[in-house]
This record gives C-alpha cells, structure tokens and sequence, in this order.
C-alpha cells in the first residue's frame, strides 16, 4: 500500500510538524480535514453503515408495523445466530446460485483476458491505421452502452414474433418457426458468454493496447537483429511486459468472482422464467429476495456471504499474484 | 543544440520505424487480421443500426416484415410520437439530463477534494483516510444493507436524491485523483502560495484545480457516462407509482414489459387515441433517443477514456 509513495521523488519534505512556510502544520491538517469532510460523511454514511447493517444477517428481521426501521431492527427482530445461513445452505436454489455465478464468472475472467489481449496485439500490427482507430472506435462502443439498451438489442433479433433471427430463418426455411429464443436453455448458456465478451472486448482491448503502446520499439529492434520471429517477438517481448497490468485486471476481476452482473442475468434475458436454471445468480437472487418476493433473511445472509467470499478472494488473489511478481500486486 | 538533437531524436524514429516495417507481420496475416477486425467491429455496430432502422421503419413494416435491415417503407412516425408526448418523454430526458449534470458535480466536489488532501504528504491524518476510503474496496455490507439504509433510514425512496447519492463517490477515483495530484502538481508551487499566506482551500480552488483539468475532464467522463447510463438505482429505490421521477432508462424498462405503460399514463394521451400508438416502433425511437447522446460523444472522448485508464495505475 506504501510502496507507491516511497516510489515517489522526493522533493522537498521537511519533517512531520512543520511545512516549510509561514503557516503553522495544525491549521493546514484542520483545513483539508475541512476540506474532505463531506467526502468523509459520504463514506460513513453510505459505505461504513451498511457494514454495520450487515447484523441484519444474523436476525430474524421482523417488521414492526408502524414503528422506524432501526426500532424494528434492533428492538423487534431477535438474534437468531447463524440460523439465516443453515436455511440458506439447505435451501434448494443454494448450490444453483452458487454454481452458476462461479461457473460463468470463471469463463468470463478466463475469456475476458485471453481476448483482449490477442485483440490488442492483433490491432497493433495492422498496417492500417486508420482500420484500427475505426475498427478500436466502434468495438468500443458496446462498453458505452447499458444493459437495458443492449436487452433492446437483443430483443431485436430474438423476439418471437418480430425478431430477425426467426424472419432469417424462416425465410431461409431452416429452424421452426416462432422458435422461443427466451424459453431455449441451450442457446443462452453460451449467449450468456457471447454477450459479456461482446461488451467487454473493446473496453480490455484498450486498456492492453495502452500497454502495448508504451513499449519501446527498440526492444523489438533487438530482438530482430537476433533474429526472432515475429511469433518470438510477441511471445518473449509482448506478453512478459503486459504481465503487471494483466494481474490487476486478473486481481479486479477474480476479487469480484462471486458478483454477478445483474445487468446480463436479470436484464438482458428479460427475466425470462424458463432460463432461471442459467440466470439464477448470487445478485439476480438478493435482488429478488429483496424486491420482487421480499425474504429478507435469506436476501441479508446472501447479501453478507457474497461479501464475505468477495473480500477473502480479492486479498488471496493479490497474494498469489504478489508471490509470482512482487510488483504486481494491487496492495 | 537544441535543433541538432532534434534532428537526431527523428532520425532515429525514423530509423527505428524502418526497422519496425521488417518487424511487421506478413501480408497475408495483415489481410486476415484486417477482416477479423472488420467483422468484429460490425459485430459491435450493426444491432445498434437495426434498432435505428426499426424505429425509422412504418408500423405496418415491422407488424408484417419484422424487425429487419432493409424495411418495407420508412416513417418517422415514431419520433413524432415521442415529439407529441413531449411532456411525458421530455420529463424523463430532463430527469436523466438533471441526475447526470447533479451527480457529475457532487461526485467530482467529493472525489477532488478527498483526492487532493491524500496527496498532502504532509496531512496528518492522510494515513487513518487512506485506509478509510481502501476498505470499502475491500469489503462491503451489501445490497440488502446499503438498500435498508437508504430507504429506510435516510429515506430516500421515491426521491431524486436516491438516483445520485448512492453512486456519487468512488474510492477508484479518489485514487485515481490522488495519483495525478501526486506526479502533476508540483510541490513547489503550493509551497510557495502557502509562502504567500493562502490557505489550503484556496490553493485547492485557484491553483490545483485550474492545472488539474484533464484529470477533472476524465473522472468527470466517467460520472457523466454512469449517470445517464444507470438504470439499478431507479429499479432499486422507485416505485413504478412515481413516474414523474423516471428517468430515461427506467422508462424503457417498464416499457420493456408493457407497452401500455405510455398509454395508461394519463398524461401521455388523449382517451381512444391509443389505437394510433406506433407501439412497436416506438419503443426502438426511445432507445435510439437515449442512445444517441453517448453513441454521438463518445468518439471524441474515448481518448480521455483511455488517458484515465492509464492516468497513473490504479494502485493503492
């Protein structure tokens, strides 16, 4: 966490208690403290609470008509230990939640890294650059866009009645006609994919391609004059000078394994109730066990397990990543 | 001397760009790789074009061709039913248009100010706040807690407040702020205001923000782009009872399930005029308007998007 201010040049650093000018140290310390303080309330009000909050998890939260929520909370609902989590474990849509949010997420980290990087190495070596800015500009754009827009999108090609895919094939004559696209199980589980790399794949291309273009063309003018293949180039060059800002992104996204994107899940299928078997993740779950069928017990615990999980990964993930590089870390 | 290392520094781009012509991959990859990119992109560009095509489609296309590329006949039917309705539509585009510009300005106040008293190496407090704002990255309470504190003790469901404060402030750009505070504002200058007697406010307000623009301009891209596309705050903390606080993207949600929803408004139409509801047209006239504004700006602005990728690592 350090690491990145004792990097820093030092420039003039006069020690604690005393800044160097006219005014004395107290009244700079009061005045940013000032300064921050809004952002402070922000962070204590929005983001420390709720950590606070996370005790509902471990009531049996009962509303007390007529009465506020922290009443309710802390006087109403008794404390019920981990009683929320033993029903959850033993609840039957348990190991589908679990399963599908790490299935995919894992496909997605795996995908969402391999792609892009080829695709930033690809656009780098064509000759056209012009191509590549067009190209690099429109791929972006689904990064751009949000997932009711993109639900739209779909829905364009898949409705039922309207939808271009069952025109296209009608008029081909393949495939059954009104073929439901939002009842079809097989298809979405790899649309599911198809449609997270689609909106991923301009925005992790950009962020390699970055990368790639602060690296110093004489390294692979060295490495022509030995004689190595283009192959080479990109094999030893490459990918060992992207390997630190393939690890924070590998850091981010494995520290939110266990989010799904409710986006993708709820939004983009249109809550289609025949694909809960595919769509029936950790968030699309607390979103629906908080708002469409209220169980607060099991949206809390949920809620809280996700969080939990979420935390121990993101700092093993930076552990194992710290061993391999030990600058690659996040902190 | 100056000229003479000029005229060195380009010789040897040039020499190393001759050299990078060998480096290139061969022709025929370069043709391959060409169309993948190709493909890829129309991949990227051609649904948000069947949208447009749709909603500039007649009625009477989609209800006997459906959604297609090439429509039977074109009509801007649509648009002048959204234009009609402008009371309704153009509530929402304003709420949308009010949320983003409100919620860019508190989320830049919030993020610059805590940005910059972090980069203060000599802020007492600036390791306690470090963490402060590190550990909400961390660990979280939650949906189910973050949701309970907001509706039901700071109560604010069904209120515009709910749509930006909740999302205003992000320890990603804080840090990020932080960073750019660090290298590109150089420690002498505020050394010599404080020399002169100015507080740190106003060092903050007339000197470290008039030469901190493109990190201002970058994270307030991001917030701009956040706002108007969020839709989860609106489904989260909006009842479907409150339409007047809807904005654009929560209209197309609720429009998503039944298109009714323009027509049982009461404002939207006169009654027995639904019959002349372009329904299906009009519902890809709303997407293309709330589209339109990001798919126009954001090719001039990805390069900003790009230098905030880059603007300084995020590293705690």
């Amino acid at each position: 966490m350090n690491k990145a201010e004792t990097n820093k040049p030092k420039v003039v650093k006069p020690k604690k208690g005393d800044n160097g000018g006219s005014t004395g140290s107290s009244f700079d310390n009061v005045e940013l403290f000032l300064l921050h303080l809004p952002t402070t309330i922000w962070y204590i009000v929005f983001c420390y609470a709720p950590i606070f909050g996370i005790i509902i998890a471990f009531k049996n939260f009962t509303v007390a008509p007529g009465r506020n929520f922290l009443y309710s909370l802390f006087i109403n609902s008794p404390f019920t230990g981990l009683q929320n989590f033993r029903f959850l474990f033993n609840s039957s849509f348990f190991s589908t939640m679990i399963r599908n949010t790490l299935v995919y997420n894992i496909i997605f980290i795996i995908l969402g890294v391999i792609i892009p990087v080829t695709l930033a190495i690809m656009i780098n070596q064509l000759y056209s650059k012009r191509l590549a800015k067009v190209c690099q500009t429109m791929m972006f754009l689904p990064h751009f866009l949000s997932w009711v827009v993109i639900g739209y999108f779909v829905y364009a090609f898949l409705a039922t009645d309207a939808g271009l895919f069952n025109r296209v094939f009608v008029a081909l004559g393949v495939g059954e006609p009104k073929h439901d696209w939002y009842g079809d199980v097989p298809f979405w589980r790899w649309f599911l994919v198809f449609l997270n790399q689609w909106k991923g794949m301009g925005y992790g291309m950009v962020v390699y391609l970055a990368s790639i273009s602060g690296i110093d063309g004489e390294l692979y003018e060295a490495a022509l004059i030995d004689g190595a293949s283009k192959w080479k180039q990109t094999r030893y060059i490459t990918i060992p000078l992207l390997r630190p800002i393939m690890s924070i992104m590998l850091i981010l996204a494995i520290g939110s394994i266990f989010r799904s994107d409710f986006g993708l899940f709820y939004q983009a299928t249109r809550d289609s109730g025949r694909l809960t078997s595919l769509t029936e993740t950790i968030d699309v779950h607390v979103f629906k066990a908080l708002l469409v069928v209220p169980n607060i017990n099991i949206s809390s615990s949920t809620s809280l397990l996700q969080s939990v999980c979420g935390c121990i990964m993101i700092v093993l993930s930076n552990v194992a990543v710290k061993r391999i590089d030990p600058d690659a870390g996040l902190f | 001397m100056s000229v003479t290392s000029k005229t060195v520094a380009t010789r040897k781009t040039k020499h190393v760009d001759a050299v990078l012509k060998y480096t290139r991959v061969s022709p025929a990859s370069n043709v391959a790789f060409s169309a993948i990119f190709i493909i890829l992109a129309l991949l990227c560009f051609l649904p948000a074009l069947l949208v447009a095509i749709v909603s500039l489609s007649s009625e009477h296309s989609v209800v006997t061709k459906g959604y297609s590329y090439i429509p039977m006949s074109w009509s801007v039917a649509s648009y002048a039913y959204l234009l009609k309705q402008g009371s309704y539509i153009g509530h929402a585009f304003i709420n949308s248009l009010g949320v983003t510009v409100v919620g860019t300005v508190i989320g830049l106040v919030l993020c610059s100010t805590m940005g910059y008293a972090l980069s203060r190496p000599n802020y007492r407090l600036r390791g306690f706040f470090t963490w402060f704002i590190f550990i909400p990255m961390l660990f979280s309470g939650g949906l189910v807690a973050s949701y309970m504190i907001n509706a039901q003790v700071l109560g604010l469901k069904n209120t515009y407040w709910a749509l930006i404060l909740p999302i205003c402030c992000s320890s990603f750009y804080i840090i990020i702020m932080r960073t750019f505070f660090q290298t590109s504002v150089p420690d002498a200058i505020i050394e010599s205001a404080k020399i002169d007697g100015a507080r740190q406010i106003r060092i903050f307000l007339q000197i470290v923000l008039p030469i901190s623009l493109p990190a201002i301009a970058t994270i307030g891209l991001f917030y701009t782009f956040a706002y108007w596309n969020d839709w989860m705050m609106a489904k989260y903390y909006l009842d479907s009872n409150h339409q007047t606080l809807f904005p654009m993207q929560y209209v197309l949600i609720s429009l998503e399930n039944n298109i009714d929803f323009l027509t049982r408004n009461p404002q939207a139409t006169a009654p027995g005029e639904s019959n002349n509801l372009p329904s299906e047209t009009v519902r890809m006239a709303m997407v293309i308007v709330s589209v339109l504004p990001i798919a126009c700006s954001y090719p001039f602005f990805q390069r900003y998007f790009i230098s905030g990728l880059t603007i300084g690592a995020v590293k705690g």
